[in-house]
């Protein structure tokens, strides 16, 4: 049979024809995510028309346009406004920015004194790095040196007056230092504060039950600035005559009450959601209830809550910006002091001061948000 | 069981000691609890009676009657410095709420929109959304606030060059100024209209609605609801004489007078509140439209349900019930950020009772105004979300 040959048979299989243009590579990539249906093209078409119209502007202005160097106004300002610059001139005054830069980090902070507050930052970073990096052995040494070594370190050296390290009072810290140490301070007094609440408001006693309800509750439903008015106002009346509290503290304690509200809201939601039979399982194996706590309960339902933690996080990080309001100068307020120093003020300096501090508050927040994507898929892992 | 799992509360007589019964040991801590509050509050009164006695301030809200002497920038109702402390306080109250009303219309109407962008298989609109909500959400809403107050509208033109817009309206680095209609004789018929026309609109909907259950025929409810809303005073005004005029501004020399303007505060707070809000307002969108799982479309495809109506009879109704409890918790979130006004002087509850605070030094008082407003609008929310819940739960049987 294998003899006969049919001359219509083929043989030999047909080589396989490439795909239609418009089926592969980046037409169909385009056909399909920009130009699907009529009304996708059209949009695709508005989109594009209002980024050509916004975006090479925005770069011009930015970038290209922009006084990077100059020792004054002069680079900032158009020839009418008693500067340099042509006129019709608008860009961005980065002359500004570099010029203040060391205020922006450390307020105005002693110049000769720099080396501290810059000592506790590097110490700050050491300690942080190894501890968010999941493979790095000795996380519970690492937390000690962050959690307490640094802590001790930074109230020795930040405000001096001992060891022979000349006093700085708190009202010259400022700048992206005074926005780090109370964001600082108020995650790390925030956290177990807010799972204190969060258990008090989950426990069998009526009367502490109550107290950590209504302490949550009133918190939650006021603004941030009423309860840092409180705190700079009202604090002062509570205190027998004499007794003073530090700005910068009175500050730290409203932001970190705040946030401990909070926290404890997340944590709550994270205790609701373990079952039922871990607490009784717990119970049954005769531990305290501490033990249940920290050795069963929470490392599960603080692992279900990470992203609102760290959500309550970058909010506290957001809301540091607020004690600009109550007189204090941290990253927010130190550019806008800058602002009215006649030595640079011009009609683009507030903008771009701002757009400086926008893209460092920025950054912190987008960092945290995607660390804890990371987390969150790390710890995913591992329940597996 | 057998291990022996008792039920009886008998369990504690065994280990013999009162110190170990959690009962007795929860009543102790608990009067320990009461016993430290109550010589703290103690304390703390004792040290603010004394306080206020030796700063000589007043206590109680008879303030609130005396002469206010200052002025507040922009406010809805009569004031002038003349007015109380009380009226001072009531126009910050309803500057707040302009402020927070305003926004949430505003940020609802982006968020939505960036929300269901994010969605969208266009690649460019959905990174777009992606970038928008990103940048919004990591900036504090304070810098925003200043980013528009200091950074864009005072480098506006002054008032003599403003920038001309159509319909009259002018843009300025003293606030948009915009023509005020003044209705004459004959406008009331149109609001009456309007009465009219909302009240007809409810009727027709639910006899649209029972028609529907009945034979299974749909009215075009939206289309008729529209022209009821729309045409009725409409057509009633014209009817009156189309009694409106405008009040246009005019640029003088140093400033705009006539129409109605809007200040640079207000601008910036109002710009800067929605455009934050917006940036969660998205996400929850996001999230809620996702959390409707794909099955239900495919039914409700496979029942032969048109694309259109899927998505307004199926997803949207499954989806608000996802979205509707995050979305009052940030309409809220935007009412407190409403007090960030203070930091560009827009007279809102909070920085009106700041003055007032700085006047007269009574802080307690004022800022138990504070607690109380922001407080009960909190509570009414929480109310309604209740309510809402218990409404839209899924009625399982």
């Amino acid at each position: 049979m294998s003899t006969h040959q049919a001359s219509f048979v083929r043989a030999s299989m047909i080589e396989a024809s490439p795909a239609p243009a418009l089926d592969t590579g980046i037409m169909l990539w385009l056909r399909k995510n920009l130009f699907a249906t009529p009304k996708d093209t059209v949009l695709t078409i508005i989109s594009l028309l209002i980024l050509a119209w916004l975006v090479p502007p925005a770069i011009n202005w930015l970038f290209i346009d922009a006084a990077w160097t100059g020792g004054g106004r002069g680079v900032c300002a158009t020839l009418a406004q008693g500067g340099t610059q042509p006129e019709g001139w608008s860009g961005a005054c980065w002359a500004f920015v570099n010029a203040k830069f060391g205020q922006f980090i450390f307020g105005r902070y002693p110049l000769e004194e720099r080396w501290r507050p810059a000592l506790v930052g590097i110490l700050f970073v050491l300690f942080l790095v190894p501890m968010l990096i999941p493979k790095i052995p000795y996380k519970g040494l690492n937390a000690v040196l962050l959690l307490v070594v640094l802590p001790i370190i930074a109230t020795i050296l930040l405000p001096g007056g001992w060891l022979g390290l000349p006093y700085v009072e708190t009202p010259l810290w400022g700048g992206l230092m005074v926005t780090l140490a109370l964001s600082f301070v108020g995650i790390a007094v925030s956290l177990p504060l807010g799972i204190l609440l969060a258990l008090g408001r989950r426990s069998n006693m009526p009367v502490i039950k109550m107290l950590c309800t209504v302490f949550i509750e009133v918190v939650r439903g006021v603004p941030l600035i009423t309860v840092l008015f409180m705190a700079s106002v009202m604090l002062p009346l509570f205190l027998p005559q004499g007794v003073t509290f530090d700005k910068f503290l009175r500050a730290l304690i409203g932001v970190s009450l705040f946030a401990s509200a909070y926290m404890a809201e997340v944590v709550r939601g994270g205790l609701q959601a373990i079952p039922k039979g871990q607490y009784e399982g717990a119970d049954s194996l005769g531990l305290s209830y501490w033990q249940k706590m920290n050795l069963i309960v929470l490392p599960q339902a603080l692992k279900l809550v990470i992203p609102g933690i760290v959500n309550t996080f970058i909010g506290l990080f957001k809301d540091t910006s607020l004690v600009s309001i109550i007189g204090m100068f941290d990253l927010l307020g130190i550019v806008r002091l800058n602002f009215t120093d006649t030595n640079w003020a011009s009609a683009v300096t507030p903008l771009t001061g701002l757009i400086f501090a926008g893209f460092v508050f920025w950054l912190f927040c987008f960092g945290m948000s995607r660390y804890s994507g990371f987390m969150e898929r790390v710890l995913d892992r591992s329940q597996r | 069981m057998a291990i022996g799992v008792t039920n009886a509360p008998e369990k504690s007589k065994s280990s013999g000691s009162i110190i170990n019964d959690p009962q007795v040991r929860g009543i102790f801590y608990q009067a320990v609890t009461i016993i430290i509050l109550a010589v703290l509050v103690y304390w703390i009164a004792d040290n603010t009676v004394e306080n206020l006695r030796r700063a000589n301030i007043a206590s109680g809200y008879g303030f609130l009657n005396s002469r206010a002497g200052f002025d507040v920038g922009q406010s809805l109702i009569a004031f002038t410095s003349d007015s109380s402390y009380g009226r001072a306080l009531v126009v910050g109250f309803v500057n707040t709420l302009l402020v927070a009303i305003t926004g949430i219309v505003t940020a609802t109407i982006i968020g939505f929109l960036v929300g269901i962008g994010r969605l969208s298989h266009n690649w460019i609109i959905a990174k777009l959304s992606l970038t928008y909500v990103e940048v919004f959400r990591n900036i504090p809403p304070l810098l925003v606030i200043f980013f528009w107050y200091s950074g864009v509208l005072a480098i506006l033109p002054q008032a003599r060059d403003a920038l001309a817009l159509p319909f009259d309206i002018f843009v300025s680095n003293r606030g948009v100024a915009f023509p005020r209609p003044i209705f004459g004789e004959g406008a009331e018929y149109a609001l009456l209209a309007f009465l009219v026309a909302i009240a007809a609109s409810v009727f027709f909907a639910r006899y649209a609605r029972k028609r529907q259950e009945a034979t299974g025929q749909r009215l075009p409810v939206l289309w008729t609801v529209l022209g009821l809303i729309i045409g009725l005073p409409l057509v009633t005004f014209v009817a009156a004489g189309a009694p409106l005029t405008f009040d246009l501004p005019v640029a003088g020399k140093f400033n705009l007078t006539g129409g109605s303007v809007v200040g640079p505060e207000f601008m910036s707070l109002f710009l800067a509140l929605s455009f934050y809000t917006a940036a969660f307002i998205a996400e929850i969108v996001r999230a809620g439209i996702r959390g409707v799982s794909k099955g239900q479309t495919e039914a409700a495809h496979a029942l032969g349900i048109r694309p259109r109506l899927t998505t307004r009879l199926v997803i949207v109704p499954q989806a608000m019930r996802i979205i509707i409890p995050p979305l009052t918790s940030q309409y809220l979130n935007l009412t407190k950020n409403s007090s960030l006004a203070v930091a560009v002087g827009y007279a809102d509850l909070v920085a009106v009772g700041g003055t007032i605070l700085n006047q007269t030094g009574q802080s307690i008082e004022v800022v138990s105004i504070w607690l109380i407003v922001y407080l009960s609008l909190s509570l009414a929310t929480s109310l309604f979300m209740n309510w809402y819940n218990a409404r839209m739960a899924l009625v399982e049987r």
